[in-house]
């Protein structure tokens, strides 16, 4: 007999796998992306890049663009910063970083290749290249700083002549302990690692449409961005117009990853170009320009040292990380973001004391670095496990052990990791039991063994994680950034008796709005059908911080639930006044009034709503029925809500090619209270894929003079669907006690891991050829080279 | 990108497409099936005034039979390489190259000759001209010519098609009982440019290889024939040591060239090993 579970309980939607409401009107093709907006008199942008990766402006002609029939506005740096004040990307919270002032478009000097010089706006696209093609600008080329370990050198030249070095930021971590520790060690184990570059690769490239109405000096940008609410204020305050005269609009966005909420040159410009004109303008990325203008990511050059005891318990880990970011720190949340994660997320998950770490954060002629899926885990994730795993060997106990004898222990909390982050309860033991259980771990090593005597090489790699989610004002607030950790939401009966619900969250194809509507209707008592939920318009919904770090599930939904708990007690309220009974002796169960006691249908909710709306007159003299309630979340108590997990991989490499063959992939993940899990576990399929493509495909490869040399999908490879393994999820469930709801983020924790997973196991599969890999991408050529095959 | 501004006629015959390019001035470009051609116009890497669309001449259609040939009219879709009958049954190393050939919407549209025309040296079917000993039939000025694929393929992106010429129809030997084939590429991701790829057709008679033609792609400029490899096998039963000698003849075909992700050694080695694969693949069906 199978027992009642809350789940039996009628809208008990929190828990359960609900389909997504928009999922089928995107399928049926009625999505409206921005590219899909056409507004009377709008005209287009296209923009002439520069060739090089660093060069002086001699001149700009730009007289038989002009002429062309068609051709609207030729904008220059100069005619757009006459009306943008500039940005610069640094954050208060970050102690000594610079960068330099940025503006849309650059006034003497290029600093990477495909950076946008000069702005056509014109009828169509196609005719605003035509105009591209007839202007010349003359450049004077100067020496470009390329390589991340040649801008780090003295006398290398400089990315910023006005600055002393390439250096944009430097930090250092240090628990103590840490030599005495590593002169008293039984075994010490090194290793230098190299992390590619590479690109979110959304499925909807960067799009805006800017409108400005300068007979109102309002301005509405329709953008595909995760954060409207941070526009409005970047756009208010960039161009001076009151705040409460700039709406944003984010319709539909087909995936963001994190790539779509900085400040981008080309969109900054074409809000200035409508201005400039009075009309609405529009730009959409094409691929190629993604690739040169979208953010990168990583691009990392990691020292590690761990030393550990004769047991194999770790003493200590001393670690460098060098990472270049372009010419530029991205506005409004900088690019030392990442690093910053890097060395404080190093070692998280285990039990030890002594750390210490320096970050050095240096400039380059490429395009900018920014926060992308899982900022900075996998380069920590990767180095932690990839040391775990040495040492292991170095002790000679199997990597699940030497797991086993680190990871913070389940009843150790709450507790602290040496860098100082606060952990209020995770799971690593169980989840470390339950991965050994489903990847049926020792028959794995069996089939390898037996695997390996017929010269089939298979490599199997685990690799434990720590995710930040859930962030408070210590992330970006503190730093004296304008961006919000609080979510807002209006809720409001309408006199039907359905719900809207307008919050500040927003959705990017994950399933935010799916999940606030699931909340919504589970706490209200009403049938999710009932509940339509709202996002992604400045002028619609309470002020908030939107979807970015894994926070629209723990932050929103809070939001969402708090505010469904006011609005069923207003609605109570005047149940109550209505049956002359206690509100406290009555609920709400599938849009009925019921008793509580009795479970009696009283009165439907609907009944409620025409008698506030239309018959205030028979209720009791004094009565204002308040059917909306506007209601704000901001998280307190632990400063981020950090999750857990593990992950582990097979896969089988060909010795004679180097390439690698995926087999099966594992996840066992904590992300607290789950509220879909369909929709969790799609997340972190999703996040296990990227991560899987920055471990065998992914990296932007740059020529010595600073071009791209793959900037299309041709050549930048991404995972595609054929060479991706079945991926196998279990949960384990530790609700945060900071919370009403309990839930923490899921939404990097797939590729904050899948990346150190791959690395471990493909050395696993070579330890026994004497090779080693320490770099990622792990390509065919990185492989055949560790094996001395060519 | 948008590609420039052209014009467009639609040709209903051979003739009229050619003496539409004559009229341009020889400023237009052919277009069958423009999976090439259409990234490339809207790169702006190509701006022809004209596009003379080749897509509705009757007479390049079909794959018939005729004599000891079997010949495929150049607008045949490289996914019909995968279904028809009659390349099936003569020509199974065209069938067995297509699933290797990009994506389905792209073997939806792609042609053969379109294919073959623009010579790609990482596409799998010019390659397997050289294997199948193909000739390419090619309309010019004075009139139809056949062109050996041994002669056919110059150098980069240039082919013995000379301007406003078009290529009308591939004609292969019908595939015999006592021929095998094999086919195989080492690519990244399916359907992606290989890293080096490899077709080939042998003629057997008593376990014996009487002779055979090994063709690579994506080892240089142009598609490329084993000949030394070619030669180690030829006569002989294909043993290991016979593979290890192929194997070893390698370098007097091919030289790859620099390119910064796959060092020339590297490209070398992979052949190496592809040729090992299918030769002990071969050896099994001899």
């Amino acid at each position: 007999m199978n027992a009642l579970t809350s789940l039996d309980r009628p809208n008990s939607y929190i828990g359960r796998s609900v389909p997504r409401p928009n999922a089928k009107r995107l399928l049926a093709g009625r999505g409206r992306y921005v590219t899909d907006i056409r507004l009377p008199r709008m005209l287009h942008a296209a923009f002439l890049r520069s060739p090089y990766a660093h060069a002086r402006i001699i001149s700009i002609d730009v007289d038989a663009a002009r002429a062309l029939a068609g051709v609207h506005l030729v904008a220059t740096g100069a005619d757009i910063a006459r009306i943008c004040a500039p940005w610069t990307g640094t954050l208060d919270h970050f102690k000594g970083m610079t960068s330099e002032p940025q503006l849309p478009l650059p006034l003497d000097r290029v600093v990477w290749a495909g950076q946008a010089v000069v702005a056509v706006v014109a009828e169509s696209r196609a005719l605003a290249e035509d105009a591209l093609e007839l202007i010349s600008i003359g450049y004077e080329e100067l020496p470009a700083v390329v390589d991340l370990d040649a801008a780090r050198q003295p006398g290398t030249p400089r990315v910023n002549p006005s600055g002393t070095s390439n250096i944009c930021f430097r930090t250092q971590l240090d628990s103590g302990g840490v030599d005495e520790a590593f002169a008293s060690a039984a075994h010490v184990v090194e290793e230098e690692f190299s992390f590619g570059r590479h690109t979110p690769v959304t499925l909807e490239p960067r799009a805006i449409v800017a409108d400005y109405d300068a007979e109102s000096g309002s301005l509405t940008v329709h953008h595909a961005t995760q954060t409207p609410y941070q526009f409005q204020d970047l756009y208010a305050r960039h161009y001076g117009i009151p705040e409460a005269r700039v709406r944003v609009i984010a319709p539909d966005i087909g995936g963001s990853f994190g790539m779509k909420l900085h400040v981008y040159h080309e969109d900054m410009a074409v809000v200035g170009l409508s201005i400039l004109l009075a009309r609405p303008v529009k730009y959409v990325a094409d691929r190629i320009e993604s690739f040169v203008s979208d953010i990168h990511a990583r691009d990392h050059h990691v020292r590690a040292r761990m030393a550990v005891d004769v047991e194999g318990k770790i003493l200590a880990m001393d670690i460098h990380d060098a990472t270049a970011i372009g010419a530029f720190s991205t506005y409004p949340r900088t690019s030392v973001v990442e690093g910053n994660q890097v060395v404080r997320l190093i070692g998280a998950p285990y039990d030890f004391k002594s750390y210490r770490a320096v970050l050095e954060v240096v400039f380059q002629n490429k395009v900018q670095t920014s926060q992308y899926r899982a900022v900075g885990h996998p380069i920590a994730c990767a180095v932690t496990e990839r040391m775990v795993d040495l040492a292991a060997s170095q002790v000679g106990i199997d990597p699940f052990t030497m797991r086993a004898r680190n990871v913070i222990a389940d009843n150790a909390y709450p507790t602290a990791s040496p860098t100082g982050y606060k952990f209020e309860a995770l799971s690593h033991e169980i989840c470390l039991q339950r991965l050994r259980g489903i990847m049926d771990y020792d028959a794995l090593r069996t089939e390898q063994a037996e695997l390996r005597q017929r010269g089939i090489h298979r490599g199997i790699g685990i690799a434990t994680f720590v995710e930040i989610t859930n962030p408070s004002p210590a992330f970006y607030g503190v730093g004296g950034a304008r961006i919000s950790s609080q979510d807002g939401a209006t809720l409001s009966l309408t006199p039907s008796g359905e719900v809207r619900c307008a919050i500040s969250v927003t959705e990017q194809g994950q399933g935010t709005e799916a999940i606030i509507g699931q909340i919504v209707a589970d706490q209200l008592g009403v049938a999710q059908d009932h509940v339509k939920v709202i996002t992604g318009d400045t002028e619609v919904t309470p002020h908030g911080g939107a979807t970015w770090a894994c926070r629209g599930a723990g932050i929103g939904g809070e939001t969402a639930l708090q505010a469904a708990r006011r609005l069923k007690a207003n609605i109570l309220e005047i149940a109550g006044l209505i049956l002359q009974e206690q509100p406290s002796a009555l609920d709400i169960i599938d849009g009925q009034v019921v008793g509580v006691a009795t479970g009696q249908l009283r009165l439907p909710v609907a009944e409620i709503a025409r008698i506030a709306y239309f018959r205030s007159d028979t209720l009791p003299p004094g009565t204002q029925a308040q059917l909306t309630v506007s209601h704000h979340f901001a998280p307190q108590g632990y400063p981020f809500a950090f999750t857990n997990g593990i992950q582990g991989c097979y896969l089988e490499v060909d010795v004679h090619t180097g390439f690698i063959k995926l087999l099966k992939h594992y996840v066992v993940e904590d992300c607290g209270r789950i509220i879909n899990p369909m929709l969790v576990d799609e997340q972190l399929r999703g996040g296990v894929v990227q991560g899987l493509g920055a471990a065998l495909f992914e990296e932007c490869r740059y020529g010595e003079t600073g071009q791209l040399l793959n900037g299309s999908l041709a050549d930048y490879l991404v995972p595609m669907a054929m060479e991706m393994p079945d991926i196998i999820i279990d949960h384990v469930e530790t609700p945060t006690a900071d919370t009403i709801l309990g839930a923490k983020g899921c939404g990097e924790a797939g590729t904050a891991a899948a990346s150190a997973c791959v690395l471990n196991a493909v050395n696993d599969a070579l330890a026994p050829l004497a090779a080693s890999i320490n770099a990622i991408p792990i390509t065919p050529a990185r492989v055949l080279k560790a094996l001395g095959r060519y | 990108m948008k590609a420039r501004a052209f014009s467009y006629h639609r040709a209903h015959s051979v003739d009229d497409a050619r003496e539409a390019h004559a009229r341009s001035g020889d400023d237009a470009r052919y277009i069958a099936g423009g999976q090439s051609l259409v990234p490339a116009l809207a790169l702006r890497l190509q701006a022809p005034r004209i596009l003379i669309d080749i897509n509705h001449i009757e007479e390049l259609r079909g794959v018939r039979c005729d004599g000891e040939w079997l010949r495929i009219g150049a607008l045949t879709r490289h996914c019909e390489m995968l279904t028809d009958p009659l390349i099936a049954e003569f020509a199974p190393l065209l069938r067995a190259a297509a699933p290797f050939v990009a994506h389905p919407a792209i073997r939806n549209r792609g042609t053969l000759g379109g294919s073959v025309a623009l010579a790609d040296p990482a596409s799998e079917f010019p390659a397997m001209m050289l294997a199948l000993d193909a000739e390419i039939e090619i309309a010019g000025t004075s009139g139809r010519r056949r062109v050996r694929a041994d002669d056919f393929f110059i150098d980069l992106f240039e082919t013995a098609v000379g301007p406003g010429e078009i290529v009308t129809a591939i004609l292969v030997p019908r595939f015999r009982c006592n021929q095998r084939i094999c086919f195989d590429e080492l690519a990244r991701r399916r359907g992606d440019y290989a890293l080096v790829g490899c077709g080939m057709l042998a003629t057997c008679k008593d376990g014996l290889v009487e002779t055979i033609r090994i063709a690579f792609f994506s080892v240089g400029n142009v598609p490329t024939r084993a000949r030394s490899a070619e030669a180690v096998v030829s006569g002989a039963r294909i043993d290991a040591d016979r593979i290890v000698a192929a194997q070893a003849a390698l370098d007097r075909d091919l030289a790859p060239p620099e390119s910064d992700e796959v060092p020339p050694a590297m490209r070398l080695h992979l052949a190496r090993v592809l040729l090992g694969r299918l030769l002990a693949r071969m050896s099994e069906a001899a």
